[in-house]
């Protein structure tokens, strides 16, 4: 999934990461790539993680873990940093999720009457950076599908998602169907959970 | 000059009543005014509606008062995290209002800019949308109103008799969105330094949005999640 994800992003270009899996990607992107990382709490320019004698308390990133920063980096407020994004100066934003549909919507925020975590910044994260990419694993832990023809719980932004990568493939949302761009190695369309009415 | 600097927290949050509207600055427990929220917990002031991205975490900075059953409503963009707020938001004790953390932070800053609403697209289709005026620019937005306080409780790095703040790193945050909105804004500081000490090009907040300063002392700098390079 990590690589898939890295394969999509091009040289010199900004990034925000998820909390979840997607923060597996910062771990994973080789340095010559020079990607801007950035994290909604206010920082473009996220490095690895710190040493213990480096750490520093007010250093954190967006799913508030300590990280460091590369030569070229900048702090800002929260509004200038959600204004990177909606503003359109972010070129890729990489989300977790719970579903995501054949219209490119996503939910990732709540279950009503079970868990509530609060959407944080992924509604506004969906609108704005030039590629929004979904990664998630392909089947709850439950055994149930995480694309569906269209969502059944709360959405954080509807026709939203441009790509959508799992542990099974990558795909893309066409509206009513999902395009399938890639499987991973021995997967077969019979084991995507996928009425073949939603597949392109 | 008035003096705005204050002696500590109590002397400076000496008007705090029940029932106020609170704004506190922090992303987690990152940037957090710990010395005016334990003043606050002190105080017993009871009805807080607290605004805050997080409300505390893990049983740390605003959660102290959650503890102690002082906050009755709190609008932030984030709860998890945050097992005292969960805990009281499913037994219907507390009111939280959920706001998309961009839409959170730019309708404080609307508040301390004057701006008396704007348009904006996250949310749009979602339930965040109910009930709010949606209009169509290249792509389909709903309105969204600013968000004052009547009290504004922030922590800096340094700050002079003035009120001009600088901020460490990431703990800016909403810290001068909050400076603005806030109608009293009290900030504690690591280090009260003298006029001039900062340099006008890294005042990061300038000190006419700031009523009430004074030196904070004992901060714990909590790391919620401790992450290190493999050796």
């Amino acid at each position: 999934m990590v690589d898939e994800v890295i394969a999509m992003l091009d040289d010199d270009s900004s990034l925000n990461l998820g909390i979840g899996i997607p923060t597996l990607v910062a771990e994973r992107i080789p340095s010559r790539k020079n990607i801007w990382i950035h994290s909604e709490n206010g920082v473009l320019g996220v490095s690895g993680r710190p040493t213990e004698e480096s750490v520093s308390p007010t250093l954190i990133n967006a799913g508030k873990e300590t990280i460091s920063v590369k030569p070229g980096a900048s702090y800002f407020d929260s509004s200038t940093s959600f204004g990177m994004i909606r503003g359109g100066h972010i070129d890729v934003c990489v989300l977790g999720g719970m579903q995501v549909d054949a219209e490119g919507s996503l939910a990732n925020w709540m279950i009503p009457g079970k868990k509530v975590t609060g959407m944080g910044g992924a509604m506004d994260l969906v609108h704005g950076a030039k590629m929004i990419i979904v990664m998630l694993t392909h089947f709850s832990k439950k055994g149930d599908v995480k694309l569906l023809h269209r969502c059944t719980l709360p959405l954080t932004g509807k026709k939203v998602v441009h790509k959508i990568v799992t542990d099974l493939g990558v795909f893309t949302p066409m509206g009513d169907k999902f395009r399938i761009d890639k499987l991973a190695d021995g997967v077969t369309r019979g084991q995507l959970g996928l009425a073949e009415e939603w597949i392109l | 000059m008035k003096s705005k600097v204050y002696e500590n927290a109590a002397a400076a949050l000496f008007d705090l009543q029940d029932d106020i509207s609170l704004m506190s600055g922090g992303f987690g427990l990152c940037g957090v005014p710990e010395n005016s929220i334990k003043e606050i917990r002190r105080q017993g002031i009871k009805g807080i509606h607290a605004i805050s991205n997080n409300i505390g975490n893990s049983g740390r900075g605003l959660a102290w008062l959650l503890k102690e059953r002082q906050i009755s409503a709190a609008t932030c963009s984030y709860v998890g995290g945050n097992p005292d707020l969960e805990e009281q938001m499913l037994a219907g004790e507390i009111d939280v209002t959920l706001v998309p953390q961009g839409t959170f932070s730019e309708r404080i800053r609307a508040a301390g800019v004057g701006v008396r609403g704007f348009y904006t697209p996250a949310g749009y289709g979602t339930l965040v949308a109910e009930g709010k005026e949606e209009r169509h620019f290249d792509v389909p937005c709903i309105f969204e109103l600013p968000l004052s306080a009547d009290f504004a409780i922030i922590k800096a790095e340094k700050g002079d008799s003035f009120g001009n703040l600088w901020f460490k790193e990431t703990a800016r945050n909403f810290s001068p969105l909050m400076a603005m909105a806030g109608k009293v804004t009290v900030v504690e500081v690591e280090e009260l330094v003298e006029l001039g000490d900062i340099q006008p090009e890294n005042v990061h907040v300038a000190g006419v949005f700031v009523q009430r300063i004074y030196q904070g002392k004992d901060y714990e700098n909590a790391i919620e999640i401790p992450k290190f390079a493999e050796k």
